[in-house]
């Protein structure tokens, strides 16, 4: 996986996918433009400044709340790079790794706009603000392979499973 | 590990849907039974499916609209076109009109998709309501659910789980959504990150199927992947006449092993409610008197015939105060056809609310009941977060029917007896 390098934007505990895309932009005339739409309730600088490579920082279960595939849509079409959180809520964990945004469990300690670099291979994130390094686990084979392959979609073509 | 190691109905139905041996921890592929889409999360997995060529697995799904429908503008009305020319052409004969359907949850119970044993997905994050019925379903995004279009099996990573253990029956007017508000307040918003909640004990006895549905419907606010009670004679009696196929019960083995224990006396619990903007934000409904603008009585949680009862108990012969909206919005065209036989819509009706028929409506903030700026609602649905019902200074506090019902009458929140 190659390395990337983004600006931190803060966010705290709990972040639900509500904030991050809410309901009433989650019609089929939105979904290759959702982007314009992240976190519009809650902080409404965030389309207006974020920068292709930008990287969340946040804190426990990012992404709580509803299934919506929306919300990880709506973070890269904004053009983040990698949401880094203390933990993630589960339905969003899986739906970004089929989107092929990068979620990172690692307590990162980094200020808003602080430049970060991370190396999923070598499972380092380094501020490069601070010099600070931090270390997250590397993914257990499967979620790696499923990574690696693209999400689930690329796998059921790769693997040609679906010919029936 | 041992063959002889006891397992948790988790590891249970994940295993025998996986024909393997499987521990929590373990990742297994595991064949689905159903996986449900509605008209909000459909349409980007009908897009997947379609960039594949190959044939749907059409008996295994259900297509409902529900979150924007009757269509409630140009955008929703296209979306839920989508979905109706998918089933269309995919030949896909579970897919429930407006009118003959209603909110999804509701429309897989209902219709007798759920049952004990079963392993059922859903692209909404409430779908672990079946639980409720000691079935193993998950709430998953719509890439997921278009894979299991096309493969009929989905990779899972076997929950560990946290037992629950009940004892007692509640208190008149107390119910589920009490209990499952107290342990959201009790463990926190992520407190079951993951793990399976399994209940136990004589309380679970106690409680109604339409109570245990609420709890397990709302397992997904504290983190949980699943909510599970163990099926007894009232799931049997509950399923009779709706089902489809067959079942065996799942019961946990001697010797299972549990992350923790947690025991809950139902006789004790009082009528909680959560304050904004947190499912976790949990309070004693005597303690919160705040004035509210709109009540709303309806969703996946608590839009079931036994909360309209309640709610028409408490509201009969009597006024909805003067500075309120009560919105009432039976769950499904089955439980909009029990509302109407038993007379209860004329109770609503004369109180001075509205009733609708059955769609997602107001919970989610997409129509019929959105929120203006500074406007306060108590909601008998599953989340109060920033924005949800509509501008993002409103606020919603989640309740139990019978609170509802209570504070469409007072014109702020407070308990049953105050009105009763």
């Amino acid at each position: 996986m190659d390395q990337m390098k983004g600006r931190v934007w803060k966010f705290g505990d709990h972040v639900d996918t509500d904030q991050i895309i809410p309901a009433e932009r989650l019609t089929s005339d939105n979904t290759d433009r959702l982007g314009l739409f992240a976190f519009g309730k809650i902080r409404p600088d965030f389309v207006k400044t974020v920068k292709a490579g930008d990287i969340i920082v946040a804190g426990r279960n990012f992404g709580c709340g509803s299934s919506r595939e929306h919300a990880p849509r709506a973070l890269k079409q904004a053009g983040v790079s990698c949401v880094v959180a203390e933990s993630f809520a589960r339905i969003f964990f899986r739906n970004s790794i089929n989107v092929g945004l990068l979620p990172i469990e690692c307590k990162v300690d980094a200020d808003e706009g602080d430049p970060i670099r991370i190396q999923p291979d070598e499972g380092t994130i380094v501020n490069e603000s601070t010099g600070k390094t931090f270390k997250f686990r590397q993914y257990p084979p499967f979620i790696k392979d499923l990574i690696e392959s693209g999400g689930l979609m690329a796998k059921i073509r790769e693997k040609g499973r679906c010919s029936r | 590990m041992p063959e002889s190691k006891g397992k948790t109905i988790s590891e249970k139905i994940l295993s025998a849907k996986s024909s393997t041996n499987a521990y929590a921890g373990d990742v297994v592929e595991a064949e689905i039974d159903y996986v449900m889409v509605n008209d909000i999360t459909g349409p980007i997995a009908f897009r997947e499916f379609d960039t594949l060529s190959c044939e749907p697995m059409r008996d295994k799904m259900i297509l409902v609209p529900d979150h924007f429908v009757p269509n409630k503008d140009v955008p929703s009305a296209e979306q839920a076109k989508e979905m109706r020319e998918f089933a269309r052409k995919h030949r896909i004969e579970n897919y429930y009109e407006v009118g003959r359907g209603g909110i999804c949850h509701q429309v897989m119970i209902d219709e007798g998709f759920v049952a004990p044993g079963r392993l059922i997905v859903g692209a909404d994050s409430h779908t672990c309501t079946y639980g409720a019925l000691g079935a193993f379903s998950t709430g998953v995004g719509s890439t997921e659910a278009a894979a299991c279009f096309a493969e009929g099996k989905l990779w899972f990573k076997v929950p560990e789980s946290i037992k629950i253990k009940l004892s007692g029956g509640f208190q008149k007017y107390v119910s589920g959504k009490d209990l499952i508000l107290k342990m959201i307040g009790d463990i926190g918003v992520d407190g079951a990150n993951y793990k399976t909640l399994e209940f136990s004990g004589r309380g679970v006895g106690s409680m109604t199927v339409s109570d245990r549905l609420t709890v397990a419907n709302m397992v997904v606010e504290a983190g949980a992947k699943a909510g599970i009670f163990p099926a007894d004679k009232a799931t049997d009696d509950f399923l009779r006449g709706t089902l489809r196929g067959r079942y065996e019960k799942v019961s946990p083995d001697k010797g299972a092993q549990y992350l923790t224990e947690r025991e809950y006396d139902l006789s004790t619990l009082d009528y909680m409610v959560a304050l904004p903007h947190s499912p976790g934000n949990v309070r004693p409904a005597s303690e919160v008197q705040v004035p509210i603008d709109q009540a709303f009585l309806g969703s996946c949680t608590n839009g079931r015939i036994e909360d309209m009862r309640v709610a028409a108990s408490i509201m009969k012969g009597k006024k909805v105060h003067p500075s309120v909206r009560m919105i009432v919005v039976p769950a499904s065209t089955k439980v909009y056809r029990q509302v109407l036989q038993e007379g209860l819509i004329q109770i609503f009706t004369d109180a001075g609310a509205f009733v609708s028929g059955p769609t997602c409506a107001a919970c989610l903030g997409g129509h019929m009941g959105v929120l203006a700026e500074g406007e306060r609602c108590v909601s008998s649905t599953n989340r109060n977060f920033v924005g949800r019902m509509g501008h993002k200074n409103s606020e919603v506090y989640l309740a139990g029917p019978a609170v509802v019902a209570a504070s469409a009458l007072a014109g702020r929140i407070v308990v049953p007896n105050a009105v009763v």
